[in-house]
């Protein structure tokens, strides 16, 4: 018996106010894969009283769907609504065309819900899964995402990125023509998003800690750049740098001992690593140019970063054994903000192509570079911890919004925000 | 539709202010630190010569008003030459009449956020070296950067970035 915990319970760092309207961003499709899978997600039965707030089905074919490798069947051609344990009649889903089909029960359970579901493979007329799952009262779309992450990983053979949040910035301007900044955590589709820092002054670069309990910001509070880490249960904030000029750019490392991050506190932008338990700043990075956007590479080894050391800025490494430091990219006259994708196998960065900012990749070994996305003003890319997708912020009708591309890039998605200008995602490790 | 005209017309309204001021300011400027006893004698001149220069510049404003913003071209942090000319009578004031100031550098919305928040302070030190350079006390200067966040104009077009380049005096 499988059941949902809530690994991390985000604190109310504000109060209850800070709730905000359900569902601030929605989904767009924009480009699925060229021949995405055919799933059918019957309506899921409910077993006890008056309704369910959320439908577990609708969510799950959502979630299949935003992948981009799965079209949903329309629940209203489906000729019948089988639950677990019924007879499966094959032939009703082949003239639907689906090639999998998703059936599903929730009953109450301990002051919860228990689901089951059962996945069938109807060309083949077998079943894949039959599974329970329980979860409280609250967990229903954690309920509904883990089954999403089943289904993805059998179907796929790629782990599931369903059950995964992310941390954005929002800035929305007030009646008073004065913009307030919000740092929201939220689900990997937009859902159930919460406030877990606001202010008057900017919030910026938000950084997940790698067991995902922690982040880490830059925000102006104090009339100038500090950074700052947050625990995300308790809502409870420690300040790390006040120095003079830049605190910017944190990023934590892999083992999570450290952040890197930009200082200008010696005259110039350069990238230093912070040691959580010593307490002590180590400069890596000596130049005249501006040194700024630290990550690390996968094994801790080294950084990747960005400077303008020849002119204009591109991605540098820095092996933080020996010093060396090696120039990365050569295409283009500007590459910016690297990350790594999880494999290790590519670069994922802002790169300018005719005027335009896109997020591209460039395959490590072959120097390769790949534009993934079409729209302007790209920045900000994150990458899933499965590495199947990424997210970026990008303009839209004159507002900033989120949007996701595969690695591949072909399956594109849009979420816009209703209210505010959403910036900076950033997409959380795995949490189970 | 109503408020997207309404707020070109408004940022429009802004770019024309920015730029009355800016010749305003020149006018006074150009002459003021190099040899302002020429100013009288160049209008004459030019009077003289048969009414080539606009008339307006006959007419300095009686306040002369110094130019507290300062622009720069795209992913630079080279003070332009407009910049120097009134930065040059800003150290001029400030050495007769020391104050504090802060100096708040910013970028356009082009290229990453981090990388701008870099650009933005270069830009205020660019402002900074050349005061004290000019004899302004380095200890009453404070710099920060913004980046992008706080544009002055806000959308996606060359005359906001241009606008949005920029190092405030305060």
């Amino acid at each position: 018996m499988k059941r949902i915990c809530l690994g991390l319970y985000v604190g109310l760092a504000l109060s209850l106010s800070s709730w905000l309207a359900r569902a601030e961003l929605t989904i767009e499709i924009q480009n699925f894969v060229e021949n995405p899978t055919s799933i059918a997600v019957a309506p899921f039965g409910w077993q006890g009283g008056g309704t369910l707030p959320e439908s577990i089905d609708t969510i799950v074919a959502a979630d299949l769907e935003r992948s981009g490798q799965f079209r949903a069947v329309p629940q209203a051609d489906m000729l019948a609504f089988p639950k677990p344990k019924d007879t499966i009649y094959y032939r009703n889903w082949r003239v639907l065309n689906a090639e999998y089909l998703l059936v599903g029960d929730v009953r109450p359970h301990e002051g919860g819900y228990r689901v089951t579901f059962e996945l069938y493979d109807v060309f083949a007329q077998r079943r894949l899964l039959s599974q329970p799952v329980d979860g409280g009262v609250e967990q229903l779309r954690d309920l509904a995402h883990y089954i999403s992450d089943t289904v993805y990983e059998t179907l796929t053979g790629i782990r599931g990125a369903f059950s995964t949040k992310i941390i954005y910035v929002e800035a929305r301007r007030q009646a008073s023509g004065r913009e307030k900044f919000r740092l929201i955590y939220a689900d990997a589709d937009g859902a159930r998003e919460r406030v877990i820092r606001e202010s008057d002054a900017p919030i910026m670069s938000p950084s997940w800690s790698p067991d995902g309990k922690q982040v880490a910001y830059v925000s102006f509070e104090t009339t100038r750049a500090a950074i700052f880490r947050q625990e995300l249960s308790s809502g409870k904030r420690e300040q790390l740098t006040n120095f003079k000029g830049l605190n910017g750019a944190p990023a934590w490392s892999p083992d999570g001992q450290k952040i890197a991050m930009v200082l200008s506190k010696d005259g110039n932008p350069e990238i230093y690593t912070l040691d959580l338990s010593t307490r002590r700043f180590t400069r890596i990075t000596r130049h005249f140019a501006i040194d700024t956007e630290p990550n690390w590479t996968s094994d801790g080894k080294g950084i990747i970063f960005t400077s303008n050391r020849g002119g204009r800025p591109q991605i540098y490494q820095v092996t933080l054994a020996s010093g060396r430091v090696e120039r990365l990219t050569f295409e283009g006259d500007y590459n910016a903000r690297p990350r790594v994708s999880p494999d290790g196998k590519h670069l994922v960065m802002v790169h300018r192509h005719n005027g335009v900012y896109h997020i591209a990749t460039q395959e490590f070994a072959s120097g390769d570079i790949r534009v993934l996305t079409e729209t302007q003003l790209d920045e900000s890319p994150s990458v899933a911890p499965n590495g199947a997708m990424l997210m970026y912020a990008t303009r839209h009708n004159g507002k900033g919004i989120l949007a996701a591309v595969s690695l591949d890039a072909g399956v594109k998605v849009r979420l816009p925000s209703k209210l505010g200008d959403a910036r900076e995602p950033a997409w959380s490790p795995f949490l189970n | 539709m109503v408020i997207e005209t309404l707020k070109r017309a408004l940022s429009l309204i802004c770019v024309m202010a920015v730029l009355a001021g800016c010749s305003a300011t020149q006018e006074v400027e150009d002459p003021a630190p190099t040899q302002p006893e020429t100013v009288t004698e160049q209008g004459a001149g030019i009077g003289d010569a048969g009414g080539v220069s606009p008339a307006e510049e006959e007419v300095p404003p009686p306040l002369p008003e110094l130019d507290t913003v300062f622009y720069f071209d795209f992913d630079q942090a080279v003070l332009l030459p407009e910049a120097r000319a009134a930065l040059t009578a800003h150290a001029e004031r400030l050495k007769a009449e020391p104050r504090s100031l802060r100096l708040e550098g910013h970028a356009d919305e082009r290229g990453t956020r981090e990388y701008n928040m870099a650009l933005g302070e270069r830009r205020a030190n660019a402002v900074r070296d050349f005061l004290v350079l000019q004899g302004v006390s380095a200890s009453a200067i404070e710099t920060v950067s913004y980046g992008e966040e706080y544009p002055a104009v806000v959308g996606s077009y060359e005359s906001a970035w241009e606008q949005n380049r920029r190092v405030e005096m305060k």
